[in-house]
């Protein structure tokens, strides 16, 4: 596996796309600082472009190595290899590279406006890991989705509505069901409906640490209160990982069925 | 070498495979034949584990396939269409495929043979077809396995290497070699073949000698003779 991952993970830090991306987060990073002239007024603000765009990326790219990369992976399952590893090496290849763009593009201009030296520092650390999360997530459902289609515009069909439905639809629906159902105690049901999104986890995630009490919303200030701020956290970064995990496990035992 | 008994494979409703029943046990060119849809890439996949069969076994030098990942090291494949990571190198390739698989015996000699040398620095996505399936070429013999599964190996090759490449293949069946090849192109197939395999409907219709071939359908050449066969059965 680690050598599918090494080819992967090289074959994509030369691609065109990563240092498109890797640039995107440079500017994105410089220009907030510059606009902001403040550390933790600039994390917000990238916490929500990250929570909206690193999914979609996450998605769209992990749907596209694998639709592009079809045949060189024939050619890999005729070698003496486990078909977990070739699949699991891909994965974690693409999901490496887009991480070290999402890192390094971040980090950089952080770091030269003196990130060290500041106490906004594990805000950031926290900023940087829950992106990492969220891009394995979705690169995971990605390779999930598109192990599943054949048709590759279906497979990328898929794969937008995925991210739509759980970076917009499936918060209209929770705030709708909220309102509809207010005569209820509705704790439970937020909780539950937090868990269920990877997207809602990591802004709640954030926002706990980052602990803005404007920001955090109906559902922040249940999480808060129901596990206070340290389990609260120690509970969504367990559900994340859930969330790479479930559908990691799912690439294996899909790849082990599928006829080529 | 190859034991194959009663091989099922459909895709939804479609039956490819019905019962497919193949035992290949000494040296030589095998080309497998059939019309489009007979299911030959098929069978070709389930020896090498790319599709999962729905009933029956495989067995390649006396080990079951299932859930086998190993026995693929006695097998050099060469796909029908050669379509590589665009950002790497050929020689990048080469090594990767060599770092997955272990030490090859000639691979200098086929890179000079098919003049690849000047397209080792050059990344695969900049190459033309014809190119790439010589490089597709070279990386399948390159190791020095017992068997060779070749699907439609002439595609897009010039006179040349369309030369070089029967010489190859010719090599390897004297190394006393077993050599699997799918071909449309039956003067081709006639060149080099010992036995046919004729797959028709999922089954196994003619296996044999072309000289068997050509007495049973009473033809002049193999052409012919399979046309025969698709009429007879089809009329």
């Amino acid at each position: 596996m680690l050598k599918i991952l090494k080819y992967s993970f090289y074959d994509l830090m030369r691609s065109r796309w990563s240092y498109v991306y890797f640039a995107f987060y440079l500017l994105l990073g410089v220009v907030l600082l510059f606009l902001n002239n403040n550390l933790s007024k600039a994390i917000i603000t990238l916490m929500n472009v990250i929570i909206v765009l690193v999914p979609l990326i996450g998605t769209i790219f992990g749907v596209m190595y694998y639709y592009n990369s079809k045949e060189f992976t024939e050619l890999l399952l005729a070698q003496p290899l486990k078909r977990s590893s070739i699949f699991l090496g891909q994965y974690l290849g693409v999901a490496l590279s887009l991480s070290m763009s999402l890192i390094l593009g971040l980090g950089i201009p952080f770091i030269f406006y003196g990130l060290f030296k500041s106490n906004v520092i594990w805000d950031f650390s926290l900023l940087l890991i829950t992106g990492t999360f969220l891009t394995f997530i979705f690169t995971a459902l990605a390779f999930n989705i598109a192990l599943s289609n054949e048709n590759k515009i279906k497979g990328f069909g898929y794969a937008i509505l995925l991210w739509l439905f759980l970076a917009v639809v499936y918060d209209g629906i929770f705030l709708m069901s909220l309102i509809l159902f207010e005569d209820y105690p509705l704790d439970k049901l937020s909780l539950t409906g937090t868990m269920l999104n990877p997207i809602d986890l990591s802004r709640t995630l954030i926002l706990l640490k980052l602990d803005i009490s404007a920001l955090l919303g109906y559902t922040g200030a249940i999480f808060k209160r129901f596990f206070g701020t340290n389990l609260g956290f120690i509970v969504s970064l367990t559900m994340l990982l859930v969330w790479v995990i479930l559908p990691v496990l799912r690439i294996v035992s899909k790849s082990k069925r599928k006829d080529f | 070498m190859i034991q194959i008994e009663q091989l099922h494979k459909q895709f939804g409703k479609n039956v490819v495979l019905n019962g497919v029943d193949l035992n290949i046990n000494n040296g030589g060119i095998f080309a497998v034949l059939g019309p489009n849809g007979s299911g030959k890439t098929t069978l070709i996949k389930s020896i090498l584990g790319m599709v999962v069969p729905n009933k029956g076994t495989i067995s390649i030098q006396g080990t079951n396939i299932k859930k086998n990942s190993e026995y693929r090291k006695h097998i050099d494949y060469l796909p029908q269409i050669a379509n590589f990571p665009n950002n790497l190198k050929v020689k990048e390739l080469i090594r990767m495929i060599k770092d997955l698989r272990g030490e090859t015996t000639n691979e200098q000699e086929l890179i000079a043979r098919f003049k690849l040398e000047p397209f080792l620095d050059k990344k695969l996505g900049n190459l033309s077809g014809g190119t790439k399936q010589k490089v597709n070429i070279v990386l399948t013999f390159m190791f020095n396995s017992p068997l060779v599964i070749l699907d439609e190996p002439t595609t897009g090759l010039d006179p040349i290497a369309l030369i070089h490449l029967k010489a190859l293949i010719q090599a390897e069946k004297e190394k006393g070699k077993t050599v699997l090849i799918t071909s449309h192109i039956m003067s081709f197939v006639e060149e080099i073949a010992d036995e046919i395999v004729f797959l028709l409907e999922g089954v196994i219709y003619f296996k044999g000698t072309l000289h068997e071939l050509k007495t049973k359908t009473s033809q002049p050449d193999l052409e012919h003779a399979i046309a025969s066969i698709l009429t007879t059965n089809h009329a």
